[in-house]
């Protein structure tokens, strides 16, 4: 192995693919990069595209315009970064460029030479002239390895991720013993990304060992939490990342076949990596003995069909088998005995993206980021009532309080924080209290949530926690595949139990009662869905109880949430007479005139739509909302009013 | 032979079977439905086989570990009892039959359960769970009735055995779950006719084959 073949066979590779990039910059003209991933295109990305297009034929404006993966500012989409080498800025990001504001850009900066500066998010160096977006905390505390490139390369073009340093970790795996890779990733501490932690490196080992032929490397992208979608950003905006890792793991438990296994609700996601399949084997990367060395790989994509269930290895694998995505009882565990028998590596996404920038800087590099037990980032799509939402990779062992409020901008509308729901549906709810918990694989068990793959919903005062138990517990229980007796019946049970109490229909021992069946439900069932189903319920029942116990006890819903325990009146003291405004937004007519010629709702009538509040002109202020609904004042329809109605 | 402690007493029994499997061939019996002795990987879905083994920190199914020399085994353990009979009401919690009624002969599996698990045949404390099914449904050979079938999956597998693909499966999911039959293929070129495995190892008279065709597979075995 010391001859270094792969690492000859590369070299004119990557001279070709850094030779273009230059040639690219000696052309000075200006690049637009699109954001064109699926975040980007449902902001309408494609019409800002087609705006460019149209204003720089009509200008006659020679300018490249580079399609590139997200970048994970959601909050900031369509997102747009130009590079205009001749007007004297840096490259320039600019934030929510709709088809107007494209060409206002075109007109202004790439014609006219002026930066637009209220459109600017920042610049993408530092300059003396525009603000960098570096020194933004959502920038400057984030941490790229996974998703260094994303954002910044056009996951369509191999080129461009080779000419920064891509493949360059699978050329130097080639060129060394598994064993040396294997023991790499070992020290390098890696925990696998998909939830539960175990360290990548004694997997690879235990199925390199493994007896049998034809071994399995799988990538598991059959990401399925509610709000969450870093795998999707990955695959879709540097495909390539994932591959390397792939082919590295690949050659090192020595399989020869591998699948990425993809959602089919994910089209460009599998678009992309079909797209990078192809290109990488044209480059001898993938496919029949890589870079001329005797290491074959053969990687093909299965399209999921979206059963959540099937994140869960062994029912990924009876899916991929052609059988109904059932779990099954572990041992034997893939690694021994996984797809068609053989042994076979399940690794997430995250998971086998972190392995190339490892293989290229070494495991001590690996080590000093992240702690001492959770080493590396972890990666977080930050969804809920955060002002900057999007995907967030940061270094193990940020603090909770940090991610939220400094990276991602806190709470927005002047709201309080209330819970984060860390993990998704297979997480827990934690209170402001544990905001100071750092974000690592077992603090977060400890304080009753998980990693999970890396949903984090963050809410405000507005939200009712048995609420939230009730969504999570109704998105389990449709998902569970119905084998095991726990899962099928009792995550129905808790959520038909948890439906009553937001209905105001609790009873004495309800929380009892839950907490037994979540308990049992927990140590009961047989795979990881049902094992942690019941965890957004525990963990709310433990931090917020105070809240079930008020629509239990008070038939009330301390955040005004639960639709059968509120009710909206108007304040008559505050109504302006003669003025029509609820009327005319109540979708059921239930809003009347009295006697005074101010206005009132019909309870029975109303849906507590709360159209009226939201209509009713800021300088009145008349309409509230109270919990329980017996709090709101009780005004009779004027006799006339109702035989009118008739 | 490999020897180990249930309950206090030694037991022995031959390598690679699996603990419920020596319980119940040693006349220990652990409550279970879905266990087959012949099933290679045990399907492991109604968890009632629990039991408490030295070294584990919680209750572990007793058909999906395997025996080995030494090892100490107990069947009636407070937190044993306490999943069997949580997964026992959650079972009769979509389970509305009554002992009286059972169409099994001597009464089916769910109460021989009851009595041994000493609790009654209702969900209490939970509530019975409305299911959108229908009483009894047509499976061309086979009457299915959804509120006696516990999903054990029996009839599943051994259909699958007996007749190299399954005729039978699971259909819909979660709570909704059902037996399904693949009912579209001529009739004639089955062989339910003659081979009725499913009815006969169905432990709670979930599948009942049609009269006609009892009478058929009587008159030629």
């Amino acid at each position: 192995m010391s001859e270094q073949k792969a690492k000859k066979r590369f070299a004119p590779i990557q001279s070709e693919s850094k030779h273009r990039m230059e040639e690219q910059k000696r052309e000075s003209i200006p690049t637009i990069f699109l954001v064109m991933s699926t975040c980007g295109l449902a902001s309408g990305a494609a019409e800002t595209k087609q705006a460019f297009e149209e204003a720089l034929s009509e200008k006659s404006i020679a300018a490249r315009i580079v399609p590139v993966g997200c970048i994970g500012h959601c909050y900031a989409e369509p997102l747009v970064i130009i590079d205009h080498p001749t007007a004297g800025f840096p490259p320039i990001c600019y934030y929510q460029i709709n088809a107007d504001r494209a060409r206002i850009l075109v007109r202004s900066y790439l014609e006219g030479g002026d930066p637009v500066l209220k459109y600017v998010l920042g610049a993408m160096e530092e300059n003396d002239l525009i603000p960098a977006v570096m020194d933004f905390p959502r920038f400057s505390l984030e941490q790229r390895l996974v998703m260094e490139h994303c954002g910044l390369i056009d996951p369509d073009d191999i080129h461009q991720y080779i000419a920064r340093g891509g493949y360059s970790g699978l050329v130097k795996a080639l060129d060394s013993d598994p064993e040396e890779v294997i023991n790499l990733i070992e020290e390098s501490g890696l925990r696998g990304r998909g939830g539960a932690g175990f360290p990548s490196g004694r997997k690879w080992r235990i199925a390199r060992t493994a007896e049998g032929d034809g071994k399995f490397v799988i990538c598991n992208g059959d990401e399925g939490d509610p709000g969450a979608y870093m795998d999707r950003t990955i695959l879709e905006s540097n495909p390539h990342q994932l591959l390397e890792g792939l082919a590295i793991c690949a050659h090192a438990v020595g399989a020869n076949q591998s699948i990425v296994y993809v959602r089919a609700e994910y089209p460009l996601a599998v678009k992309a990596i079909q797209k990078a399949i192809k290109s990488a084997k044209e480059l001898s990367l993938l496919g029949p003995s890589i870079l001329g060395t005797s290491f074959s790989l053969e990687v093909s994509v299965f399209q999921g069909s979206g059963a959540f269930v099937c994140g869960e290895e062994t029912a990924l694998i009876q899916s991929i088998e052609g059988k109904r995505g059932m779990p099954q009882h572990r041992p034997p565990f893939p690694v021994e005995k996984g797809l068609w028998g053989r042994p076979t590596v399940v690794n997430n996404v995250k998971t086998l993206s972190a392995v190339p920038p490892i293989m290229v800087r070494g495991a001590e590099w690996f080590r000093t980021i992240g702690t001492e037990r959770s080493p590396g980032t972890a990666i977080f799509s930050v969804v809920g009532n955060v002002k900057h939402p999007g995907l967030v990779e940061i270094a193990m062992g940020t603090s909770l309080r940090t991610l939220i409020f400094d990276v991602c901008g806190g709470i927005p509308n002047k709201k309080e924080f209330k819970a984060v729901q860390i993990g998704g549906p297979s997480g827990g709810c934690l209170p402001a209290s544990f905001l100071d918990t750092p974000i690592d694989f077992d603090s977060l068990t400890q304080a009753g949530a998980m990693m999970g793959s890396g949903g984090m919903v963050v809410m405000d005062e507005d939200s009712c926690m048995v609420d939230v138990s009730r969504y999570f517990l109704d998105f389990t229980q449709k998902e569970s595949c119905g084998k095991c007796t726990f899962c099928r019946m009792g995550t129905k049970h808790l959520l038909n139990i948890l439906q009553r109490i937001t209905k105001g229909e609790g009873r004495d021992g309800d929380l009892e009662l839950l907490e037994t069946l979540s308990k049992d439900i927990k140590d009961g069932s047989l795979c990881g869905l049902g094992k942690t189903a019941p965890n957004p319920v525990l963990t709310s029942l433990k931090y917020f109880r105070e809240e079930y116990e008020a629509h239990i006890n008070e038939k009330r819903c301390p955040a005004l949430k639960c639709r059968a325990l509120t009710a909206f009146y108007i304040d008559l003291e505050k109504c302006a007479r003669g003025c029509e405004v609820c009327v005319g937004c109540c979708p059921v007519d239930a809003i009347f005139t009295t006697k005074g010629r101010k206005k009132a709702i019909d309870q029975e009538l109303c849906v507590k739509c709360g159209e009226c509040r939201v209509a009713c002109p800021p300088e009145y202020d008349a309409v509230f909302k109270v919990s329980p609904p017996e709090l709101a004042p009780v005004i009779e329809r004027p006799p006339e009013d109702i035989k009118e109605k008739k | 032979m490999i020897k180990l402690i249930v309950d206090e007493k030694e037991i022995e029994t031959e390598e690679g079977r699996s603990v419920l499997q020596a319980c119940l061939e040693n006349g220990i019996f652990i409550p279970n439905l879905c266990f087959i002795k012949t099933r290679q990987q045990p399907h492991a879905s109604c968890r009632l086989c629990f039991v408490e083994i030295e070294g584990f920190d919680r209750p572990v199914t007793s058909c999906t570990e395997k025996v080995r020399e030494g090892l100490v085994v107990r069947t009636d353990t407070p937190p044993v009892r306490r999943l069997q009979r949580m997964a026992f009401k959650l079972l009769m919690s979509g389970h509305p039959c009554e002992a009286k009624v059972c169409p099994v002969k001597g009464g089916c599996q769910l109460i021989r359960t009851a009595k041994y698990l000493k609790v009654g045949l209702n969900p209490k404390p939970l509530e019975f769970l409305e299911r959108e099914v229908e009483e009894e449904v047509d499976l061309t050979f086979f009457t299915y009735y959804p509120f006696r079938c516990v999903l054990c999956g029996k009839c599943v597998y051994v259909c699958r055995e007996k007749n190299e693909h399954n005729l039978l499966t699971f259909a819909q999911r979660g709570f909704d779950t059902v037996i399904g039959f693949f009912g579209d293929i001529d009739p004639t070129d089955l062989p339910c006719h003659t081979c009725l495995a499913c009815a006969t190892i169905c432990p709670t008279g979930a599948l009942i084959p049609k009269p006609e065709l009892t009478r058929e597979a009587k008159s030629n075995p």
